[in-house]
């Protein structure tokens, strides 16, 4: 049986010339995701916000959700959210952060589910209870956020030390346009964005350095073995070398996420699709930003790469 | 890179045995394994409580009681302090963290300030007495206005042994409820972390950890009726308190009962030996029998003797549960609660009496409760989903390099093996995240061998043999490989270390993965290959 092969072997692509649209995409897509950010803001979890999350399951086979959305109403909890939530006797019950000061804030939160438990009675189930008091919301928005740059900033070291520093400045680059273009989704889907998404968004970092990384290695490797070759040749080469080997990753990789999407659960729903939209913006960014950002950050010196902008042609092959 | 000395090949055999050996408790039921001779291990990897169900619960130690309980001591400190000096003062009073107080008489201040002066103490903590940090500070101003301020290195050592009071506390309140392991740990300056797994009633457990259980025996104040105490005002030294909550029966507290209670604590909590729920023979309702200790009883004899024929009251965190007359002396001090008790509530009453009083006030600041229901069908879901995803990679490993591609799966099934032996060596917590962790690195796992076989490819394409090209496929990819798994290792220990519960279990499957995924690429896969070619001698690259 012969193997199947995705990428053909000897495929040439001229990736940097792609950097015209590619750099004013990204540009764009990022102060969208920014200005999305500012506008829409994030449908913040309770992880972050504080308030009370109950997940029910109704004895009946079809949750009355309007019923249900009613009685919580007449509460006067502020704002209250009943939705569906993977099954259709399944309910997710959000109840916004109640007001009030330290101590007080946190005992009118936990009055909250005494509330809905009496309200609903004891004919559901309850299978979820999370309350989030608002000191500890607030503790976990800031860790979050220092995780998210602590990360950034580590890798930042790491590479610097295994590579010149363009390197370290373009895969921090490419991986804070990563992050932007995830946050940008969750405010543009209005996604729940939580604890887990920053789990997710660290892991998005992880998986999109390890793919800009083994690129870059690749370019390193390139540059030491053609020392004449023009750099936007090389980074050409470098980036069709390992392209067969960022496809079938990103595609295994999707296949064990898109079974975790489909089968895994609602619970970790949001978390995987933060996830795969990753590996998706992740293998773009390696590619299309990483790899051209060198030849902005001038790694080489004008003088080799000048014959190259003689060379818009592209007749160029690998030897 | 595929010559391997006989020494490196057992020790990879050895690794993948122990790997093997320490997952496999995980597939038997636990009567099983105690059937297993005592050598094998039997950890199994540990449920997180959102896949097994269970209570967290978060709670913090309040600071603003701490500092006022404190304050009301050191006001009764000043008080003494200066009487028996017959120093004549005014307007003592606990204010905006001070005791505060003005001396009539000026020429008596010098006096005053070095008596007041012995009360300032050094904070007792050693981790705190670097710069002879004192608990309090001493302010005396011209016009006789004397201050004792707290300091913040005296709030903070109160809070810290408060803070581990309580955990004692709570230990010995959640034991009471006979769950299996639960566990209760500080969390930075003053808040505990309490899990409980497969908890049935966490309201339960939330209301045992939220009662101080503050049990004083007082006497009842009879010189002005509660009621028109409670319309003028109660006497300097007394308190109007209300009746405990019937639980059969709640009311509001303006509707129950109020007691006239004197502010002077004859005995407390402290002193009981025990507590235990019993019947009152006679009417046959639920009570609390307790026993004091032996200072306890001496104390409750001479007041008892003392007080015969007045009430006195037993009081818990400001709530009057009794407040029976005094009929004859109690010497043998023990004796008995009613008050409107169901069995449950005098069990937990004992309970509570037994464990002893928390320091401080506790908020609960965060609960995360599961049911069983959903952690039951989270473990499923997260099992389909990683036995298609894992299905799904190695089909599509087979069909893009054949042989090869059945070598990289076997090393995935080793890595998994591993990864799984590793976790439950550590006695690791499983969480649902952590599930997920397990299965992308399933996806990302074959990443290393992929760059190893792409590698060989190209070097094949090159124009070197077979063999060679492989030699140099293992070589050239190894310090990618490396590179590229360090950035990914950074990124899960610093989700580790700001992790809580769930998304920690991520981290640390993440992590370890990383590290099975670089073992298994390099040592087995390689061995597998390198033994494939010893024994067949290929001439033609498979891949």
């Amino acid at each position: 049986m012969k193997p199947i092969r995705i990428i053909p072997d000897g495929t040439n692509i001229h990736f940097m010339k792609h950097r015209f649209w590619s750099f004013p995409l990204s540009g764009t897509l990022v102060v969208a995701s920014i200005i999305m950010f500012l506008v829409a803001g994030l449908n913040y979890g309770i992880d972050f916000k504080g308030g009370t999350l109950i997940e029910i399951q109704t004895a009946e086979e079809v949750a009355d959700l309007g019923n249900i959305r009613g009685k919580l109403n007449a509460l006067d909890l502020g704002d209250v959210e009943v939705q569906e939530f993977g099954a259709p006797n399944d309910v997710l019950i959000r109840v916004e952060a109640q007001g009030g000061d330290g101590e007080d804030a946190e005992l009118a939160q936990q009055q909250v589910v005494d509330l809905v438990k009496e309200t609903l009675g004891n004919t559901v189930t309850y299978r979820r209870v999370e309350v989030v008091g608002p000191r500890v919301s607030g503790e976990l928005a800031t860790t979050g956020t220092i995780s998210v740059l602590a990360a950034l900033f580590a890798v930042l070291v790491y590479i610097w030390f295994r590579f010149e520093w363009q390197f370290a400045l373009g895969a921090v680059i490419a991986t804070a346009h990563d992050v932007i273009l995830t946050i940008g989704i969750f405010a543009l889907l209005q996604i729940e964005f939580n604890l887990t998404t920053i789990a997710a968004i660290l892991t998005i970092v992880g998986y999109s350095l390890n793919d800009t990384v083994v690129v870059y290695d690749r370019i390193r490797e390139d540059l030491r073995k053609y020392k004449k070759m023009p750099l936007r040749q090389v980074l050409d080469q470098a980036i069709n070398q390992t392209l067969s080997r960022t496809t079938l990753t990103s595609f295994t990789t999707l296949l064990a996420l898109g079974s975790l999407y489909f089968l895994g659960g609602e619970v970790i729903r949001s978390f995987t699709f933060a996830m795969i939209w990753g590996v998706f913006v992740g293998t773009y960014s390696s590619i299309f930003i990483a790899a051209p950002l060198l030849i902005f950050l001038s790694l080489r010196s004008e003088q080799v790469q000048s014959p190259a902008e003689t060379d818009e042609a592209g007749n160029v092959s690998a030897p | 890179m595929l010559h391997f000395a006989r020494w490196k090949v057992g020790l990879v055999l050895v690794v993948v045995l122990f790997g093997l050996l320490f997952s496999l408790p995980n597939l038997f039921s636990e009567q099983t394994i105690n059937n297993l001779p005592d050598w094998l291990p039997k950890g199994k990897l540990v449920l997180g409580l959102d896949l097994q169900g269970g209570a967290h619960i978060k709670l913090q130690v309040e600071k603003e009681g701490i500092i006022e309980d404190r304050l009301e001591i050191l006001r009764g400190d000043v008080r003494t302090a200066l009487r028996e000096d017959k120093i004549g003062y005014t307007g003592l009073a606990a204010k905006n963290g001070a005791v505060q107080v003005r001396i009539r008489d000026l020429s008596n201040l010098a006096e005053a300030e070095k008596k007041i002066k012995t009360l300032v103490q050094p904070v007792s903590s050693s981790l705190m007495s670097g710069g002879g940090a004192t608990e309090t500070s001493l302010e005396v101003s011209e016009d006789g206005l004397i201050k004792l301020a707290l300091t913040e290195e005296g709030i903070g050592a109160r809070v810290k042994s408060a803070v581990s009071q309580s955990l004692e506390v709570i230990r010995r309140r959640v034991d009471e409820l006979g769950t299996t392991e639960p566990s209760i740990q500080r969390e930075g300056d003053s808040r505990i972390l309490v899990q409980v797994p497969g908890l049935q009633d966490p309201d339960r457990l939330k209301d045992i950890l939220e009662t101080t259980a503050n049990l004083t025996f007082r006497m009842v104040d009879t010189s002005m009726a509660a009621e028109t105490a409670l319309q003028t005002r109660p006497p300097l030294d007394s308190e109007v308190l209300f009746e405990a909550e019937d639980p059969q029966n709640p009311t509001e507290q303006s509707n129950r009962v109020p007691y006239l209670v004197n502010k002077r604590v004859l005995i407390s909590g402290d002193e009981l030996d025990d507590a235990q729920p019993t019947f009152d023979s006679r009417t046959n309702e639920p009570v609390v029998s307790f026993r004091f200790n032996t200072s306890g009883a001496k104390k409750f004899a001479r007041v008892t003797e003392q007080n015969v024929g007045l009430p006195f009251a037993i009081v818990l965190d400001d709530e009057v549960i009794s407040a029976p007359t005094i009929r004859e002396p109690i010497r043998g001090g023990s004796g008995i609660i009613s008050g409107s008790f169901t069995a449950e509530s005098a069990n937990d009453l004992a309970v509570l009496m037994r464990a002893g009083a928390l320091p401080a006030k506790l908020t609960i600041v965060e609960e995360r409760t599961v049911g069983p229901g959903l952690g039951k069908d989270s473990i499923e879901a997260g099992e389909i989903a990683g036995i298609v995803g894992a299905l799904a990679v190695v089909l599509f490993m087979f069909l893009a390099y054949g042989l090869f591609g059945l070598f990289a799966n076997v090393a995935l099934v080793v890595n998994i093996v591993l990864l799984i032996g590793v976790l439950s060596f550590l006695g690791a917590t499983l969480t649902l995240p952590g599930i997920a962790g397990i299965v992308l690195t399933v996806g990302m796992a074959v990443d290393a061998n992929v760059l190893i076989y792409e590698r060989i490819r190209e070097e094949n394409n090159y124009g070197r043999s077979t063999i060679a090209a492989i030699d140099a496929g293992y070589a050239r990819a190894l310090g990618t490989i490396l590179d590229a798994n360090i950035t990914t290792f950074i990124a899960a220990v610093i989700l580790f270390s700001l992790g809580s519960g769930p998304v920690r279990g991520f981290a640390i499957t993440l992590a370890i993965g990383i590290i099975t995924t670089v073992f298994s690429a390099f040592s087995f896969n390689r061995f597998l290959v390198a033994t494939w070619i010893r024994f067949r001698r290929p001439s033609n690259l498979p891949i």
